[in-house]
Protein backbone atom coordinates (compact mmCIF):
# COMPACT_ATOMS: atom_id res chain seq x y z
CA UNK A 1 0.00 0.00 0.00
CA UNK A 2 1.20 3.56 -1.01
CA UNK A 3 1.46 5.93 1.06
CA UNK A 4 -0.85 8.25 0.46
CA UNK A 5 -2.93 5.06 0.60
CA UNK A 6 -2.55 4.45 3.76
CA UNK A 7 -3.76 7.75 4.78
CA UNK A 8 -7.18 7.21 2.78
CA UNK A 9 -7.35 4.00 4.67
CA UNK A 10 -7.41 5.54 8.26
CA UNK A 11 -10.09 8.28 7.36
CA UNK A 12 -11.93 4.79 5.83
CA UNK A 13 -10.79 3.37 9.55
CA UNK A 14 -12.59 6.60 11.04
CA UNK A 15 -16.05 6.34 9.18
CA UNK A 16 -16.36 2.53 8.27
CA UNK A 17 -17.39 1.26 11.88
CA UNK A 18 -19.58 3.72 12.58
CA UNK A 19 -21.51 3.39 9.39
CA UNK A 20 -21.76 -0.76 9.32
CA UNK A 21 -23.59 -0.28 12.99
CA UNK A 22 -25.83 2.29 11.62
CA UNK A 23 -26.76 0.57 8.49
CA UNK A 24 -26.88 -3.27 10.23
CA UNK A 25 -29.29 -1.34 13.17
CA UNK A 26 -31.38 0.53 10.48
CA UNK A 27 -31.66 -2.64 7.85
CA UNK A 28 -31.67 -5.09 10.53
CA UNK A 29 -29.53 -7.20 8.18
CA UNK A 30 -25.38 -7.27 9.04
CA UNK A 31 -24.29 -9.37 5.86
CA UNK A 32 -26.16 -6.50 3.70
CA UNK A 33 -25.07 -3.63 5.82
CA UNK A 34 -21.13 -5.30 6.19
CA UNK A 35 -21.09 -6.25 2.18
CA UNK A 36 -22.65 -2.25 1.36
CA UNK A 37 -19.45 -0.65 3.20
CA UNK A 38 -17.07 -3.28 1.89
CA UNK A 39 -18.59 -1.99 -1.78
CA UNK A 40 -18.50 2.00 -0.89
CA UNK A 41 -15.03 1.54 0.45
CA UNK A 42 -13.63 -0.18 -2.73
CA UNK A 43 -15.42 2.75 -4.34
CA UNK A 44 -13.90 5.33 -2.18
CA UNK A 45 -10.45 4.69 -2.31
CA UNK A 46 -10.71 4.75 -6.21
CA UNK A 47 -12.29 7.92 -6.42
CA UNK A 48 -10.64 9.82 -3.61
CA UNK A 49 -7.18 8.67 -5.20
CA UNK A 50 -8.32 10.42 -8.45
CA UNK A 51 -10.27 13.70 -7.10
CA UNK A 52 -9.08 14.09 -3.35
CA UNK A 53 -10.97 13.26 -0.17
CA UNK A 54 -14.28 14.97 -0.08
CA UNK A 55 -14.95 17.22 2.61
CA UNK A 56 -16.89 15.18 4.39
CA UNK A 57 -15.56 12.06 3.80
CA UNK A 58 -18.18 10.23 6.48
CA UNK A 59 -21.15 11.38 4.47
CA UNK A 60 -19.54 10.26 1.16
CA UNK A 61 -19.19 6.85 2.47
CA UNK A 62 -22.63 6.60 4.16
CA UNK A 63 -24.25 7.90 1.20
CA UNK A 64 -22.18 5.21 -1.16
CA UNK A 65 -22.77 2.67 1.75
CA UNK A 66 -26.86 3.30 1.45
CA UNK A 67 -27.09 3.28 -2.67
CA UNK A 68 -24.91 0.01 -2.30
CA UNK A 69 -27.38 -1.42 -0.01
CA UNK A 70 -30.60 -0.69 -1.94
CA UNK A 71 -29.03 -2.57 -4.94
CA UNK A 72 -27.81 -5.41 -2.84
CA UNK A 73 -31.51 -5.63 -1.44
CA UNK A 74 -32.80 -5.59 -4.92
CA UNK A 75 -30.79 -8.56 -5.99
CA UNK A 76 -31.76 -10.70 -3.08
CA UNK A 77 -35.41 -10.21 -3.83
CA UNK A 78 -35.87 -9.43 -6.88
CA UNK A 79 -39.89 -9.89 -7.03
CA UNK A 80 -39.88 -7.39 -3.65
CA UNK A 81 -40.82 -3.85 -4.39
CA UNK A 82 -38.58 -2.53 -1.47
CA UNK A 83 -37.07 0.67 -3.38
CA UNK A 84 -39.44 3.46 -1.69
CA UNK A 85 -38.51 2.30 1.32
CA UNK A 86 -35.18 2.52 0.65
CA UNK A 87 -34.16 5.90 -1.00
CA UNK A 88 -31.50 7.53 1.29
CA UNK A 89 -33.07 10.23 3.59
CA UNK A 90 -30.67 12.97 2.45
CA UNK A 91 -30.57 14.85 5.72
CA UNK A 92 -29.78 11.65 7.66
CA UNK A 93 -26.67 11.21 5.36
CA UNK A 94 -24.87 14.34 5.98
CA UNK A 95 -25.66 14.82 9.13
CA UNK A 96 -22.59 13.88 11.68
CA UNK A 97 -23.12 10.28 12.58
CA UNK A 98 -22.64 9.74 16.54
CA UNK A 99 -19.40 10.07 17.71
CA UNK A 100 -19.69 8.28 21.32
CA UNK A 101 -17.75 4.92 20.09
CA UNK A 102 -20.38 3.16 21.52
CA UNK A 103 -22.48 2.41 18.03
CA UNK A 104 -19.18 -0.05 17.22
CA UNK A 105 -18.72 -2.11 20.31
CA UNK A 106 -22.30 -3.89 20.24
CA UNK A 107 -20.94 -4.73 16.69
CA UNK A 108 -17.57 -5.64 18.15
CA UNK A 109 -19.35 -8.19 20.84
CA UNK A 110 -21.29 -9.37 17.83
CA UNK A 111 -18.06 -10.02 15.74
CA UNK A 112 -16.00 -11.76 18.59
CA UNK A 113 -18.54 -13.80 19.72
CA UNK A 114 -17.93 -17.20 21.03
CA UNK A 115 -20.23 -19.24 18.63
CA UNK A 116 -17.82 -18.10 15.90
CA UNK A 117 -13.83 -19.48 15.41
CA UNK A 118 -11.07 -16.89 16.39
CA UNK A 119 -10.04 -16.52 12.71
CA UNK A 120 -13.29 -15.58 11.54
CA UNK A 121 -13.17 -13.10 14.53
CA UNK A 122 -10.41 -11.80 13.59
CA UNK A 123 -11.21 -11.46 9.98
CA UNK A 124 -14.77 -9.96 10.69
CA UNK A 125 -13.43 -7.51 12.99
CA UNK A 126 -11.11 -5.89 11.19
CA UNK A 127 -13.40 -6.10 8.20
CA UNK A 128 -16.71 -4.92 9.63
CA UNK A 129 -15.27 -3.01 12.59
CA UNK A 130 -12.15 -0.99 11.54
CA UNK A 131 -12.84 -0.94 7.76
CA UNK A 132 -10.12 -3.27 6.22
CA UNK A 133 -10.58 -4.62 2.57
CA UNK A 134 -10.92 -8.36 2.23
CA UNK A 135 -7.69 -8.06 0.54
CA UNK A 136 -5.49 -6.33 3.27
CA UNK A 137 -6.77 -8.59 5.39
CA UNK A 138 -5.57 -12.11 3.68
CA UNK A 139 -1.98 -10.35 2.72
CA UNK A 140 -1.90 -9.31 6.51
CA UNK A 141 -2.65 -12.93 7.05
CA UNK A 142 -0.83 -14.61 4.66
CA UNK A 143 -3.62 -16.36 2.92
CA UNK A 144 -4.74 -16.18 -0.42
CA UNK A 145 -7.63 -13.58 -1.26
CA UNK A 146 -10.18 -16.30 -2.33
CA UNK A 147 -9.51 -17.95 1.05
CA UNK A 148 -10.42 -15.08 3.29
CA UNK A 149 -13.14 -14.23 1.16
CA UNK A 150 -14.57 -17.59 2.48
CA UNK A 151 -13.82 -17.55 5.57
CA UNK A 152 -16.15 -14.17 5.89
CA UNK A 153 -19.14 -15.45 3.88
CA UNK A 154 -19.22 -18.43 6.53
CA UNK A 155 -18.93 -16.54 9.12
CA UNK A 156 -21.27 -13.93 7.92
CA UNK A 157 -23.77 -16.60 7.49
CA UNK A 158 -23.43 -18.40 10.81
CA UNK A 159 -24.17 -14.37 12.31
CA UNK A 160 -27.35 -14.57 10.46
CA UNK A 161 -28.69 -18.25 10.56
CA UNK A 162 -27.58 -18.72 13.85
CA UNK A 163 -29.19 -15.46 15.13
CA UNK A 164 -25.86 -14.41 17.08
CA UNK A 165 -27.26 -10.84 18.42
CA UNK A 166 -25.15 -7.37 18.16
CA UNK A 167 -25.28 -6.33 21.87
CA UNK A 168 -22.85 -5.51 24.72
CA UNK A 169 -23.40 -8.42 27.40
CA UNK A 170 -24.79 -7.80 30.72
CA UNK A 171 -23.44 -8.54 34.19
CA UNK A 172 -21.62 -11.44 34.32
CA UNK A 173 -21.58 -12.18 31.03
CA UNK A 174 -19.39 -9.08 30.54
CA UNK A 175 -16.19 -10.17 31.23
CA UNK A 176 -15.65 -13.54 29.90
CA UNK A 177 -17.10 -11.85 26.59
CA UNK A 178 -14.80 -9.01 26.84
CA UNK A 179 -12.16 -10.79 27.21
CA UNK A 180 -12.98 -12.59 23.81
CA UNK A 181 -13.01 -9.14 22.46
CA UNK A 182 -9.59 -7.65 23.77
CA UNK A 183 -8.31 -11.29 22.69
CA UNK A 184 -8.93 -10.21 18.91
CA UNK A 185 -7.52 -6.72 19.10
CA UNK A 186 -4.60 -8.68 20.63
CA UNK A 187 -4.39 -10.93 18.13
CA UNK A 188 -4.60 -8.53 15.79
CA UNK A 189 -1.44 -6.94 17.25
CA UNK A 190 0.52 -9.87 17.13
CA UNK A 191 -0.55 -10.28 13.82
CA UNK A 192 1.11 -7.13 12.56
CA UNK A 193 4.20 -6.12 14.94
CA UNK A 194 6.04 -9.31 13.71
CA UNK A 195 5.82 -8.29 9.88
CA UNK A 196 8.56 -5.53 9.13
CA UNK A 197 6.26 -4.52 6.74
CA UNK A 198 4.48 -1.53 6.18
CA UNK A 199 1.04 -3.63 5.97
CA UNK A 200 2.06 -5.42 9.29
CA UNK A 201 2.60 -1.32 11.06
CA UNK A 202 -0.85 -0.60 9.93
CA UNK A 203 -2.25 -3.55 11.51
CA UNK A 204 -0.70 -3.09 14.64
CA UNK A 205 -1.89 0.81 14.62
CA UNK A 206 -5.25 -0.52 13.78
CA UNK A 207 -5.08 -2.86 17.13
CA UNK A 208 -4.10 0.05 19.03
CA UNK A 209 -6.89 2.36 17.46
CA UNK A 210 -9.35 -0.60 18.44
CA UNK A 211 -7.96 -0.79 21.79
CA UNK A 212 -8.58 2.75 22.33
CA UNK A 213 -11.98 2.37 21.03
CA UNK A 214 -13.00 0.01 23.42
CA UNK A 215 -11.43 1.79 26.55
CA UNK A 216 -13.52 5.04 25.55
CA UNK A 217 -16.68 2.84 25.66
CA UNK A 218 -15.89 0.80 28.76
CA UNK A 219 -13.93 2.71 30.87
CA UNK A 220 -14.79 1.49 33.98
CA UNK A 221 -13.22 -2.04 32.74
CA UNK A 222 -9.84 -2.32 34.63
CA UNK A 223 -8.63 -4.59 31.45
CA UNK A 224 -9.57 -2.80 29.05
CA UNK A 225 -7.04 -0.07 30.38
CA UNK A 226 -5.05 -3.23 30.67
CA UNK A 227 -4.61 -4.16 27.05
CA UNK A 228 -3.91 -0.27 26.01
CA UNK A 229 -1.15 -0.02 28.06
CA UNK A 230 0.10 -3.88 26.99
CA UNK A 231 0.02 -2.59 22.97
CA UNK A 232 1.58 0.61 24.17
CA UNK A 233 4.32 -0.59 25.60
CA UNK A 234 4.58 -3.29 22.95
CA UNK A 235 4.58 -0.72 20.28
CA UNK A 236 7.52 1.77 22.39
CA UNK A 237 9.93 -0.75 20.66
CA UNK A 238 8.59 -0.88 17.38
CA UNK A 239 11.92 1.07 15.75
CA UNK A 240 13.93 -0.93 17.64
CA UNK A 241 11.99 -4.58 17.20
CA UNK A 242 13.62 -4.89 13.09
CA UNK A 243 17.09 -4.21 11.95
CA UNK A 244 18.03 -2.81 8.56
CA UNK A 245 17.17 -6.07 6.54
CA UNK A 246 13.70 -6.36 8.05
CA UNK A 247 15.09 -9.07 10.85
CA UNK A 248 13.45 -9.61 14.66
CA UNK A 249 15.55 -8.22 16.77
CA UNK A 250 15.58 -9.93 19.91
CA UNK A 251 14.76 -7.75 23.22
CA UNK A 252 18.18 -8.54 24.72
CA UNK A 253 19.63 -7.07 21.71
CA UNK A 254 17.43 -4.55 20.96
CA UNK A 255 18.90 -1.14 21.01
CA UNK A 256 17.05 0.82 23.90
CA UNK A 257 17.70 4.31 22.99
CA UNK A 258 15.23 3.70 20.22
CA UNK A 259 12.47 2.84 22.09
CA UNK A 260 9.86 5.14 22.06
CA UNK A 261 9.32 7.11 25.97
CA UNK A 262 6.43 9.40 25.27
CA UNK A 263 4.35 5.76 24.45
CA UNK A 264 6.37 4.09 27.81
CA UNK A 265 4.89 7.08 29.99
CA UNK A 266 1.76 6.78 28.21
CA UNK A 267 1.27 3.27 29.21
CA UNK A 268 2.86 3.56 32.66
CA UNK A 269 -0.22 6.15 32.89
CA UNK A 270 -2.87 3.47 31.49
CA UNK A 271 -1.70 0.60 33.71
CA UNK A 272 -1.59 2.99 36.90
CA UNK A 273 -5.55 4.03 35.90
CA UNK A 274 -6.05 -0.02 35.14
CA UNK A 275 -4.72 -0.69 38.45
CA UNK A 276 -6.98 1.60 40.48
CA UNK A 277 -10.09 -0.04 39.45
CA UNK A 278 -9.05 -3.11 41.26
CA UNK A 279 -9.87 -5.95 38.92
CA UNK A 280 -6.70 -7.24 38.11
CA UNK A 281 -6.25 -9.70 35.27
CA UNK A 282 -4.27 -11.42 32.53
CA UNK A 283 -3.89 -8.07 30.46
CA UNK A 284 -2.98 -5.92 32.82
CA UNK A 285 -0.41 -8.52 34.36
CA UNK A 286 1.26 -8.96 30.70
CA UNK A 287 1.57 -5.04 30.96
CA UNK A 288 3.38 -5.01 33.97
CA UNK A 289 5.41 -7.22 32.83
CA UNK A 290 6.19 -5.60 29.83
CA UNK A 291 6.59 -2.23 32.05
CA UNK A 292 9.49 -4.02 33.53
CA UNK A 293 11.31 -4.48 30.25
CA UNK A 294 10.62 -0.86 29.71
CA UNK A 295 12.16 0.94 32.95
CA UNK A 296 14.95 -1.36 32.74
CA UNK A 297 18.24 0.39 31.48
CA UNK A 298 19.76 -2.48 30.00
CA UNK A 299 19.17 -6.30 29.26
CA UNK A 300 21.28 -7.03 32.88
CA UNK A 301 19.32 -4.62 34.76
CA UNK A 302 16.27 -6.02 34.13
CA UNK A 303 14.28 -6.82 37.38
CA UNK A 304 13.76 -10.94 37.10
CA UNK A 305 12.43 -11.17 40.34
CA UNK A 306 9.62 -8.91 39.84
CA UNK A 307 8.78 -10.51 36.33
CA UNK A 308 9.06 -14.04 37.87
CA UNK A 309 6.02 -13.28 40.36
CA UNK A 310 4.19 -11.39 37.86
CA UNK A 311 4.36 -14.34 35.43
CA UNK A 312 3.30 -16.87 38.61
CA UNK A 313 0.11 -14.12 38.69
CA UNK A 314 -0.78 -15.02 35.36
CA UNK A 315 -0.17 -18.53 35.00
CA UNK A 316 -3.77 -18.34 37.04
CA UNK A 317 -5.18 -16.85 34.27
CA UNK A 318 -3.15 -18.30 31.31
CA UNK A 319 -1.70 -21.58 31.72
CA UNK A 320 -0.68 -21.97 28.30
CA UNK A 321 2.71 -23.43 26.65
CA UNK A 322 4.30 -19.45 25.52
CA UNK A 323 3.69 -18.01 29.55
CA UNK A 324 4.93 -21.68 30.95
CA UNK A 325 8.16 -20.87 28.72
CA UNK A 326 8.37 -17.38 29.31
CA UNK A 327 8.24 -18.04 33.36
CA UNK A 328 10.83 -20.96 32.78
CA UNK A 329 12.86 -18.22 31.33
CA UNK A 330 12.45 -15.46 33.97
CA UNK A 331 13.08 -18.20 36.30
CA UNK A 332 16.96 -19.23 34.53
CA UNK A 333 17.63 -15.77 34.71
CA UNK A 334 17.04 -15.92 39.06
CA UNK A 335 18.20 -19.55 39.73
CA UNK A 336 20.25 -20.63 36.68
CA UNK A 337 19.47 -22.65 33.62
CA UNK A 338 19.03 -26.26 35.59
CA UNK A 339 16.01 -25.23 37.22
CA UNK A 340 14.12 -23.71 34.09
CA UNK A 341 15.10 -26.36 31.61
CA UNK A 342 12.47 -28.89 33.97
CA UNK A 343 9.69 -26.05 32.96
CA UNK A 344 10.87 -25.86 29.48
CA UNK A 345 10.30 -29.50 28.94
CA UNK A 346 7.45 -29.85 29.90
CA UNK A 347 5.96 -27.74 27.32
CA UNK A 348 8.74 -28.31 24.61
CA UNK A 349 6.46 -30.73 22.35
CA UNK A 350 3.81 -28.28 22.59
CA UNK A 351 5.11 -25.17 21.38
CA UNK A 352 6.54 -26.50 18.01
CA UNK A 353 4.94 -23.46 16.35
CA UNK A 354 5.68 -21.05 18.07
CA UNK A 355 8.38 -18.34 16.91
CA UNK A 356 10.94 -18.38 19.11
CA UNK A 357 10.76 -21.49 20.70
CA UNK A 358 13.48 -23.08 18.67
CA UNK A 359 16.01 -20.37 19.01
CA UNK A 360 18.83 -21.74 20.61
CA UNK A 361 20.08 -19.11 22.82
CA UNK A 362 19.87 -19.89 26.63
CA UNK A 363 18.52 -16.43 27.29
CA UNK A 364 15.09 -16.85 24.77
CA UNK A 365 12.68 -14.04 25.82
CA UNK A 366 9.86 -11.88 23.81
CA UNK A 367 10.86 -9.54 21.51
CA UNK A 368 9.06 -6.82 24.03
CA UNK B 1 -36.09 -17.28 16.21
CA UNK B 2 -36.43 -21.42 16.94
CA UNK B 3 -33.51 -23.65 18.11
CA UNK B 4 -33.06 -27.37 18.90
CA UNK B 5 -31.51 -28.38 21.72
CA UNK B 6 -29.49 -31.50 21.31
CA UNK B 7 -28.62 -32.92 24.86
CA UNK B 8 -25.55 -34.84 24.48
CA UNK B 9 -23.73 -37.53 26.54
CA UNK B 10 -21.01 -40.09 26.97
CA UNK B 11 -22.35 -43.48 27.88
CA UNK B 12 -18.75 -44.36 28.55
CA UNK B 13 -18.50 -41.71 30.99
CA UNK B 14 -21.53 -42.40 32.83
CA UNK B 15 -20.80 -45.48 34.38
CA UNK B 16 -18.74 -43.31 36.60
CA UNK B 17 -21.63 -41.04 37.69
CA UNK B 18 -23.33 -42.40 40.96
CA UNK B 19 -26.43 -43.69 41.16
CA UNK B 20 -27.50 -40.72 44.12
CA UNK B 21 -25.70 -38.60 42.00
CA UNK B 22 -27.83 -39.08 38.60
CA UNK B 23 -31.23 -38.84 40.53
CA UNK B 24 -30.37 -35.62 41.91
CA UNK B 25 -29.67 -33.98 38.29
CA UNK B 26 -32.76 -36.04 37.12
CA UNK B 27 -34.56 -33.66 39.80
CA UNK B 28 -32.63 -30.92 38.69
CA UNK B 29 -33.96 -31.59 35.27
CA UNK B 30 -37.79 -31.09 36.01
CA UNK B 31 -37.18 -27.68 37.81
CA UNK B 32 -35.15 -26.62 34.57
CA UNK B 33 -38.28 -27.66 32.11
CA UNK B 34 -40.68 -25.82 34.89
CA UNK B 35 -38.09 -22.59 34.78
CA UNK B 36 -37.81 -22.11 30.75
CA UNK B 37 -41.39 -23.65 30.22
CA UNK B 38 -42.67 -20.26 28.85
CA UNK B 39 -39.96 -20.93 26.03
CA UNK B 40 -40.57 -24.54 25.10
CA UNK B 41 -42.55 -25.55 21.92
CA UNK B 42 -44.09 -28.62 21.83
CA UNK B 43 -42.20 -31.86 20.39
CA UNK B 44 -39.08 -31.94 22.53
CA UNK B 45 -38.55 -35.76 23.79
CA UNK B 46 -36.12 -38.17 25.94
CA UNK B 47 -35.05 -40.83 23.97
CA UNK B 48 -34.69 -44.59 25.37
CA UNK B 49 -30.63 -45.40 25.12
CA UNK B 50 -28.22 -45.78 22.12
CA UNK B 51 -29.23 -49.70 22.66
CA UNK B 52 -32.62 -49.33 21.38
CA UNK B 53 -31.78 -47.49 18.18
CA UNK B 54 -32.12 -48.80 14.38
CA UNK B 55 -30.50 -46.82 11.93
CA UNK B 56 -31.94 -46.82 8.11
CA UNK B 57 -29.05 -46.00 6.13
CA UNK B 58 -28.43 -45.34 1.88
CA UNK B 59 -28.04 -48.41 0.20
CA UNK B 60 -24.19 -48.71 -1.49
CA UNK B 61 -24.05 -47.77 -5.87
CA UNK B 62 -27.47 -46.25 -5.39
CA UNK B 63 -29.00 -50.31 -4.03
CA UNK B 64 -32.17 -49.88 -2.14
CA UNK B 65 -31.77 -48.37 1.94
CA UNK B 66 -29.98 -50.90 4.33
CA UNK B 67 -31.80 -51.31 7.82
CA UNK B 68 -28.95 -51.69 10.56
CA UNK B 69 -28.66 -52.25 14.29
CA UNK B 70 -27.66 -49.02 16.53
CA UNK B 71 -27.21 -45.51 16.39
CA UNK B 72 -26.57 -43.42 12.95
CA UNK B 73 -22.82 -42.77 13.82
CA UNK B 74 -20.08 -44.41 15.57
CA UNK B 75 -19.62 -41.67 17.70
CA UNK B 76 -18.92 -41.62 21.38
CA UNK B 77 -21.72 -39.20 22.18
CA UNK B 78 -25.31 -40.17 22.28
CA UNK B 79 -28.14 -37.72 21.80
CA UNK B 80 -30.13 -38.64 25.00
CA UNK B 81 -33.09 -35.89 23.97
CA UNK B 82 -34.11 -32.55 22.70
CA UNK B 83 -35.91 -29.49 22.87
CA UNK B 84 -37.60 -27.06 21.06
CA UNK B 85 -37.24 -23.13 22.00
CA UNK B 86 -38.56 -20.19 20.72
CA UNK B 87 -36.17 -17.09 21.75
CA UNK B 88 -34.90 -13.94 20.50
CA UNK B 89 -31.75 -14.64 19.76
CA UNK B 90 -28.83 -17.21 20.11
CA UNK B 91 -27.25 -15.40 23.39
CA UNK B 92 -30.88 -16.28 24.98
CA UNK B 93 -30.56 -19.68 23.86
CA UNK B 94 -26.91 -20.13 25.49
CA UNK B 95 -28.05 -18.85 28.82
CA UNK B 96 -30.64 -21.83 28.60
CA UNK B 97 -28.15 -23.95 27.85
CA UNK B 98 -25.80 -23.49 29.98
CA UNK B 99 -28.25 -24.05 32.66
CA UNK B 100 -28.90 -27.59 31.69
CA UNK B 101 -28.24 -29.42 34.33
CA UNK B 102 -26.46 -32.45 32.93
CA UNK B 103 -23.46 -30.56 32.19
CA UNK B 104 -22.22 -30.50 36.00
CA UNK B 105 -21.84 -34.53 34.69
CA UNK B 106 -18.46 -35.51 32.50
CA UNK B 107 -19.03 -35.52 28.44
CA UNK B 108 -22.25 -33.73 28.61
CA UNK B 109 -22.94 -31.26 25.76
CA UNK B 110 -25.55 -29.60 24.68
CA UNK B 111 -25.64 -28.56 21.10
CA UNK B 112 -27.60 -25.54 19.61
CA UNK B 113 -28.77 -26.14 16.12
CA UNK B 114 -31.11 -22.84 14.65
CA UNK B 115 -34.42 -24.56 12.73
CA UNK B 116 -34.62 -23.47 9.00
CA UNK B 117 -37.20 -20.90 9.04
CA UNK B 118 -39.87 -22.29 5.70
CA UNK B 119 -42.28 -19.57 6.80
CA UNK B 120 -40.75 -17.18 3.76
CA UNK B 121 -41.31 -20.44 1.07
CA UNK B 122 -44.38 -19.71 0.22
Amino acid sequence: MKTEDAALARIVRREAGLIVAQLQRRLGNFDVAEEAVQEAIIIALRTWRRDGVPANPGAWLSLAARRRAIDLLRKRSRELPLADEWEPDPAVAISPLGRTGDERLPMLFGCCHPALGVEARLALTLRAVVGMTTQQIASAFLVPETTMAQRLVRAKRKITAAGIPFTIPEAVDLAPRLDDVLTVVYLSYNAGYLEPSESGRELSDDAIWLAELVTRALPEQAETWGLLALLSFLNSRAAARFDDHGRLVLLEDQDRTGWDEVAISRADGYLTTAAALHRPGRFQLQAAIAGCHASAASWADTDWLQILTLYDLLLRYDSSPVIKLNHAIALSHLRGPAAALAEVDQVADRLSGYHLACHSRPAVERPW
Amino acid sequence: MKYVLLYTNRPDLDAAVPEERRAEVYQAIYGWFEKHGAVMSDGGAELQGPETATSVKSGQNGGQPVVVDGPFSEAKENVGGFSIIDVPDLDSAIAIAREWPSLSLPGVAVEIRPIVDHSGDM
